[in-house]
């Protein structure tokens, strides 16, 4: 099958978006879960970090949300009909649990004296989220869309019941909580807030292996269900095994000793190590997965939106970017890279 | 009811939602950063209190207008999937630059709420100004699909396919500039009003009190005063959009008029019902020729009624009604900011009578009214046609079932979102009232 350049520049850019979302959206919805998780432990500080996190970055990270959808119908509006027609159930839940989500999220911290029982709402509503949102991937993986007269229709029960659509979804909450256990242990450790920090280092030591373990079933599964994805995927065996290599260096790292701080574990390189890893992984998934939007109907070039518009598009892509690149530094700075931000003991 | 209408129902009703924390979005951080410069000019820590307060109210009105945004850009994807296809091939560039206005927003109301503390006066202002503009442009964008499912342009669909895109002839769509200008400063008018009714409301509530009083009365001027200006532009920018209208889509200025009959020296209905039996509108007050001469300046301007049309293009005759109340509240908004205005500054009174507070209490909400009915009209009034004489809404909609039962799910949540936010709002205010911010603004003065 063809594949212009245009389409392969679109493409990357909305698996690009789908990726920063994929981590800060674990990161933000796994920080509702754990302030709502040490909400008693009102010693720990642990609750406190993970809504210094939290409080300024949920905006953005929703905005990407909506960057993915607005690139998905802008670059491929012909895969955008028929996923809009299949996903509008799954596609709905989502958005309810979102709008609790996000809504309790605010209130909980303007509430004071309800806080306990708005964060329950929103920490469970997030946790869900991630469950639900990585369906749409074994959705495309073919099988789950009948046509019938020419309508598509999804076949909501036997998604729901396929053991690699199951495994995704345990992908996502487990891995949910590692890297947002993992994020946290480093932003605690920047922090200096040693309790909490082992906390959450402990947190990221048993949820990686639980996740590693999800992401090998649903290699085991796909092989059975999704045989065309699974043997792509094993000719990118390479960025694999290096995407499991790097879990284990950040492994090891959480286990060095650290001069600096004089804790145990080094979590930066961690993190770093954690996000190549996705980013190897998700690789060889998404290259194994072209040209196929949606197996066997969808192509990204059969999809593909006009060429005056994508050249339009290109170019808002080039100048927003110049834009909006010093916002992001000085938000960075703003946030993580403020010492005395991250040091305030008691907000 | 059938599946076209639940559909219709399920967005209206989410748009209908998320329009009225969206324009209190775009209206309050406008207010805000004119608190800011009146502080940085007068340096009366008033209005420093005030920005911080409204600032508060605004991040919780975000926590209901990002979700519900979210849900009205995903929705239409899942409830009209033709349309989209459409629009990712043809109106692309607006949702995209979208984007960018987003995250510019996001971004810089983290700043001003988070980092408030460690900003200097010029950061905290430059940071404002970027929210401000950043939400006007996400409203000015996202009105540009709503201009350009009105005024189609830069595409032609030949035997089915979508041919000769030109993606910026559809972003300057005939009616982009008028329908953006429009929503943009009817927000900022909004914003002002909603400002002014808490002040207002407020004041007749501490009538004793002359410190809280007059803090009031400094933020009832503000509102009145920036609300006059701007719902002054947007009386003259509602006319232009009449007669755009009156250019481009007839029909719906004619089922707004209630006019079947092609004339010139039109008359101007004001009020009633139309019916469409009798062809006339029962219980209106009539204003000779007037509508001739808003549609084209002059009284023989010739205004098509709806019998030169098939009825089945028809828009619901009932938007008459709407178009009237938006056009009424306009007007009595100009004259009561302009009164209060004067009475204040000219006649120097230094209480206003009750009626003229109670008539500020309103004018919030009646500006919340307006916005409403305004989008209803101009939405349900372009009915049959999602895009104007190209594609018919019965044509995209979802083939898809069940959407009743997604019809209730929503508008529960939205239901218990818009109580919550209410209940929040409530008590955080209540907790923290303006006395307290005051004596601490007092005790930093001391301490500085
Ligand atoms: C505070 C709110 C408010 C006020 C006081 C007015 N409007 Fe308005 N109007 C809107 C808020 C609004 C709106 C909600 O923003 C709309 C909906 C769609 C749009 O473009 O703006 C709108 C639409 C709208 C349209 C339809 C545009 C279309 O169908 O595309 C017309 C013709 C007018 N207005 C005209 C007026 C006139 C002559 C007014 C006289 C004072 C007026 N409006 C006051
Ligand atoms: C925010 C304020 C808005 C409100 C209150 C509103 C209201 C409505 C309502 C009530 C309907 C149903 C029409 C009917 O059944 O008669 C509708 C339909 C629709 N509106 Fe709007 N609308 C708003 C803004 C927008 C904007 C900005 C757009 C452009 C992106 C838009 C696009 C649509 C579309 C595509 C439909 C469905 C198709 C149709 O019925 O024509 N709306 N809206
Ligand atoms: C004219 C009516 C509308 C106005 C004035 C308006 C304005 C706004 C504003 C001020 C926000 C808050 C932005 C932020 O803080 O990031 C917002 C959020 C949003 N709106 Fe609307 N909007 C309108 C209609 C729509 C429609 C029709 C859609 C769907 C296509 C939409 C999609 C969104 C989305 C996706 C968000 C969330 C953005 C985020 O994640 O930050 N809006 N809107």
């Amino acid at each position: 099958m063809e594949m212009t350049t245009d389409a392969l520049i679109a493409i990357t850019v909305l698996w690009g978006f789908v990726f920063i979302y994929a981590v800060m959206a674990t990161m933000d919805f796994g920080a509702g879960f754990w302030s709502m998780f040490y909400i008693n432990k009102e010693k720990t500080n642990a609750t406190n970090i993970a809504n210094r996190y939290l409080s300024p970055t949920w905006e953005v990270t929703n905005v990407f949300i909506v960057a993915i959808v607005v690139a998905l119908v802008s670059f491929f509006p012909g895969a955008t009909f028929i996923l809009g027609t299949v996903l509008l159930i799954p596609g709905s839940l989502i958005l309810l649990l979102l709008a609790i989500r996000s809504g309790f999220l605010v209130f909980s911290h303007i509430a004071k004296s309800y806080e306990k029982a708005l964060t329950y709402v929103s920490g469970i509503t997030g946790f869900l989220i991630p469950g639900l949102l990585i369906l749409v991937l074994p959705l495309t993986h073919g099988g789950y869309i009948t046509v019938e007269d020419g309508l598509h229709r999804l076949q909501l029960l036997s998604l729901l019941t396929s053991p690699n659509a199951l495994s995704f979804v345990a992908f996502a909450i487990s891995s949910t909580l590692f890297l947002s256990s993992l994020l946290l242990a480093d932003y605690s450790n920047v922090s200096d807030e040693p309790e909490a920090y082992y906390i959450y280092r402990r947190d990221a030591l048993i949820m990686g292996p639980i996740s590693l373990l999800m992401a090998f079933c649903i290699m085991l599964t796909m092989r059975t269900e999704a045989a065309w994805l699974y043997t792509r995927m094993m000719d990118y065996l390479p960025w694999l095994i290096g995407s499991v290599a790097t879990f284990l260096v950040a492994g090891i790292a959480m286990y060095l000793p650290s001069r600096k701080s004089g804790r145990t574990g080094r979590p930066r390189i961690a993190v770093i190590a954690i996000v190549v890893q996705y980013l190897l992984a998700s690789y060889a998934y998404g290259r194994a997965h072209l040209p196929y939007m949606i197996y066997p109907d969808v192509t990204i070039q059969s999809g593909f939106t006009h060429p005056n518009t994508f050249r339009a598009l290109f170019i808002t892509y080039i100048i927003g970017f110049a834009i909006l690149f010093p916002g992001f530094i000085f938000f960075w700075k703003m946030f993580m890279g403020d010492k005395e931000y991250l040091r305030q003991k008691n907000s | 009811m059938d599946h076209l209408i639940l559909a219709r129902s399920l967005f209206g009703t989410t748009m209908g939602f998320h329009i009225i924390f969206a324009t209190l979005g775009v209206g309050l951080p406008l207010m805000i950063l004119c608190a800011e410069l009146l502080f940085q000019k007068t340096k009366d820590r008033d209005y420093a209190i005030m920005a911080k307060r409204w600032t508060k109210g605004q991040a919780v009105l975000l926590g209901v207008a990002i979700p519900t945004g979210t849900i009205a850009g995903v929705q239409l994807a899942l409830l009209w999937p033709g349309f989209m296809e459409v629009i990712g091939k043809v109106m692309a560039l607006p949702f995209q630059i979208e984007i960018y206005a987003f995250f510019i927003e996001a971004l810089f109301m983290s700043i001003y709420v988070y980092a408030y503390d460690r900003l200097t006066p010029r950061m905290r202002i430059f940071s404002v100004t970027l929210v401000m503009l950043g939400a006007a442009a996400s409203a000015i964008l996202i009105t540009n699909v709503h201009a350009f499912e009105g005024t189609p342009a830069g595409f032609r669909i030949l035997n089915g396919e979508i041919t000769d895109v030109d993606p910026w002839a559809a972003f300057f769509n005939p009616s982009f500039f008028v329908t953006a200008a429009h929503v943009a400063v009817s927000a900022f008018m909004t914003g002002a009003f909603i400002i002014a009714s808490i002040a207002a409301y407020k004041m007749l509530r501490n009538k004793n009190n002359e410190r809280l009083y007059q803090f009031h009365r400094k933020a009832l001027m503000m509102g009145l005063v920036i609300g006059g200006i701007f719902s002054l532009l947007t009386a003259f920018n509602g006319h232009e959009s009449a007669q755009m209208l009156h250019e481009y889509q007839p029909e719906k200025l004619a089922a707004a008029e209630g006019l079947f009959e092609t004339q010139s020296h039109a008359p101007f209905t004001l009020g009633g019902f139309t019916d469409r039996e009798t062809q006339t509108v029962k219980g209106g007050i009539e204003i000779p020729w007037l509508l001739s001469f808003l549609s084209g300046d002059s009284f023989d301007t010739v205004v098509i009624g709806l019998n030169d049309f098939p009825e089945e293009y028809w828009p619901p005759l009932f938007v008459h009604t709407l178009f009237n109340v938006m056009i009424i509240i306009g007007t009595f908004l100009i004259m009561l900011s302009v009164a209060g205005f004067v009475w204040r500054k000219f006649l120097k009174k230094d209480r206003f009578p009750k009626v003229f507070m109670w008539a500020f209490v309103l004018s919030g909400p009646l500006s919340l009214i307006a916005v409403e009915f305004g989008w209803i009209f101009a939405c349900t009034g372009r009915q049959p046609w999602v895009i104007y004489r190209i594609q018919k809404t019965a044509d995209v909609v979802t083939s898809s079932e069940q959407i009743g039962v997604l019809f209730i799910l929503f508008s529960l949540v939205y239901a218990i979102l818009g109580i919550a936010v209410v209940l929040v709002l409530l008590y955080y205010f209540k907790k923290n009232p303006v006395e307290k911010d005051i004596a601490k603004a007092a005790n930093k003065d001391i301490n500085v």
